[in-house]
C-alpha cells in the first residue's frame, strides 16, 4: 500500500515508543539500584539496616494492635500430637536437675531471687491445649500446664509488672530470648512444667519451660535458668541471626 | 490508514509493571520461606505425583536457603505489594475502568469461545473490545487472588492476633496452604499471560508500554467500546 511509507501516525506512535521504552528503561534501571543499595546496607544483627527498621515498623504495628483478649484457639484433647525437638541449644549436658533452680531479677535490681521449681508450682496451675508455630512453617498442638507469666509477675516480682520488657536464659546462658512484657503478660502464656499430662522431658525443656502462643516457637525457651525484668530491649538468640526480634503471632 | 488507538492509561500501565517486579520478589521471597518446611504434594494414599519441591527445584533458582532473609523480604516488599494492589483497584473504580475489565453476562460464554479459538479448536472470535471475555475473567481473577494472597497471608503472619480470620480459612494449616496454592496460581497465570502476549503481538505489547496502539481506520469500531 502506498501509505505503507512513514505518514502521522505511525510516526507518532515511534516517537511515543521510543519515550515510552526510555522511561520503562530508566525506571527498571532505578529499581534495579534502589534494590542493590537496600541489599548493601549496613547490617544489624544479620540483617541489611531497612529490612531490619521495616521489621521495626511491622513490630510497632504489631503491638498497636495486640491485645490480651486477643486469644489463641484452643484444641482437643484428640489434637494433641507429640512435639518436634527442633533444638538443643542450651540443653547442655552437663546439667544437673535436682541442682537446678531459677534467678529471677527485678526491674529494680537489688537481689536476685533465687527460686525454686515448688515455688512457681505454688501458683495457680493453669492447663491449656493451643498450637505451637515453628517458624519454620509447621505447627503442632500441645497440652500445657504450668503458671501464668502473669501470676508469676504478680507474686515475685509485682514492681516489675511495668518493665518493658523480659529477658530469659537458659541456665548456662547457650539460649536467650528477649520479649515484650504485653505478650509475656498474656493469660495463655505460660511457664509450663507439663507437656500432653506428664512432666515435662529433658528434651522439651524440663525442668521449666517457656510456652508462649503469641509468639513462634523460637521464643517458647527450654529449660529457664535466669528471668530478668529490664527497660531494655534484651538480645535474643536468633534474631541476633537475622530473624525478626518480636516474631509475634 | 491507521490511526492511533489510545488503550492503556498512564496509570494502568505504571501499576501493571511495578507489579511484575514486587510479585516477583514476593514469589521469591516467599520461596526461601516455604522450603524451610517445604511439604506440599499432589498424589493420593503412598503415591506421590508431584513434589513441591524437590531440592534441585530450590537449587535451580539459585534460592539462598535463608529463611530468616526470606522473612524479612517477604514482610518488606508485602507493604509495597498491598499499596500498589490497592492504588490500582482505587484507580479502576474512580476512572470507570473498570467496566472493561470486570466480567459481564457474556464474559463467561466469549471467555469459552476464545479459548476454543486460541486452541485451534475453532474459527472465529467474538466481540473483542478492549479485553476479550477469557481477558476479563483473567484479569478481575488475578485482583481477586491478590487480595486472597493478602488475607491468607495476614491469617498465617498474626493466627493468634486475627485467630477469627485464620480460623474462617479453616485453621493455620489450611490457611498456608490456601497461601501456597495462590502463589502456584499467579505463576500459572504469568506463564499464560507472557504466551498470550507474545502470540498478541508487538502492537498489543507496546501499547501497555507506551499507551497506543495502531489501529486500521476503516475498522475503528474495534477500538474501545
Amino acid at each position: 500500500m502506498a501509505e505503507s511509507k512513514k505518514s502521522g501516525p505511525e510516526q507518532e506512535l515511534a516517537q511515543r515508543t521510543r519515550r515510552a521504552f526510555l522511561t520503562m528503561g530508566v525506571a527498571a534501571a532505578a529499581g534495579l539500584a534502589g534494590w542493590k543499595w537496600l541489599r548493601s546496607r549496613p547490617e544489624d544483627s544479620n540483617l541489611a539496616g531497612p529490612f531490619r527498621s521495616v521489621l521495626h515498623v511491622n513490630e510497632q504495628v504489631a503491638e498497636a494492635y495486640f491485645d490480651p483478649h486477643h486469644l489463641a484457639p484452643t484444641f482437643g484433647a484428640e489434637d494433641v500430637e507429640d512435639l518436634r525437638v527442633n533444638g538443643d541449644v542450651g540443653l547442655g549436658d552437663n546439667f544437673v536437675p535436682a541442682q537446678w533452680h531459677l534467678d529471677m531479677q527485678g526491674l529494680t535490681g537489688g537481689e536476685t531471687q533465687r527460686l525454686t521449681l515448688a515455688d512457681i508450682q505454688s501458683l495457680p496451675r493453669v492447663e491449656h491445649r493451643v498450637q505451637l508455630k515453628c517458624i519454620e512453617g509447621w505447627s503442632v498442638v500441645n497440652q500445657w500446664a504450668g503458671a501464668r507469666f502473669s501470676d508469676f509477675t504478680q507474686k515475685f516480682a509485682p514492681q516489675s509488672a511495668k518493665a518493658k520488657y523480659v529477658s530469659m536464659q537458659t541456665p548456662d546462658k547457650e539460649y536467650f530470648v528477649g520479649l515484650d512484657m504485653p505478650s509475656a503478660l498474656h493469660p495463655q502464656t505460660l511457664l509450663c512444667y507439663e507437656m500432653n499430662g506428664a512432666p515435662l522431658k529433658a528434651e522439651n525443656g524440663a525442668p521449666l519451660r517457656l510456652a508462649i502462643p503469641v509468639k513462634y516457637g523460637i521464643k517458647n525457651i527450654k529449660r529457664i535458668g535466669t528471668i530478668t525484668y529490664t527497660g531494655e530491649r534484651p538480645p535474643d538468640y536468633w534474631a541476633n541471626d537475622g530473624y525478626d526480634w518480636y516474631a509475634g503471632l | 490508514m491507521n490511526r492511533l488507538n489510545y488503550k492503556h492509561p498512564l496509570a494502568i500501565r505504571w501499576l501493571h509493571w511495578i507489579s511484575f517486579p514486587l510479585l516477583f520478589l514476593m514469589i521469591w521471597s516467599g520461596l526461601m520461606i516455604y522450603w524451610a518446611n517445604s511439604v506440599y504434594q499432589i498424589g493420593w494414599g503412598e503415591n506421590t505425583l508431584v513434589n513441591f519441591f524437590p531440592d534441585w527445584f530450590f537449587n535451580a533458582l539459585k534460592l539462598p536457603q535463608r529463611l530468616a532473609e526470606g522473612m524479612a523480604l517477604h514482610f518488606f516488599f508485602m507493604w509495597l505489594f498491598i499499596v500498589n494492589g490497592v492504588i490500582y483497584v482505587a484507580y479502576l473504580a474512580l476512572s470507570g475502568e473498570w467496566r472493561q475489565l470486570v466480567p459481564d453476562r457474556n464474559s463467561l460464554r466469549y471467555a469459552v469461545l476464545v479459548t476454543l479459538h486460541d486452541l485451534h479448536i475453532r474459527r472465529g472470535l467474538p466481540p473483542q473490545g478492549k479485553y476479550n471475555g477469557a481477558q476479563r475473567i483473567a484479569y478481575t481473577g488475578i485482583i481477586a487472588m491478590g487480595a486472597a494472597s493478602v488475607i491468607t497471608g495476614l491469617a498465617i503472619y498474626k493466627p493468634t492476633q486475627v485467630a477469627w480470620l485464620t480460623s474462617l480459612l479453616g485453621g493455620y494449616e489450611w490457611a498456608r496452604w490456601e497461601h501456597f496454592w495462590l502463589m502456584i496460581g499467579f505463576v500459572l497465570f504469568f506463564v499464560v499471560h507472557v504466551v498470550q502476549v507474545i502470540a498478541a503481538g508487538w502492537n498489543n505489547f507496546r501499547s501497555m508500554v507506551a499507551g497506543y496502539e495502531l489501529t486500521p481506520a476503516e475498522d475503528a469500531s474495534h477500538g474501545r467500546e
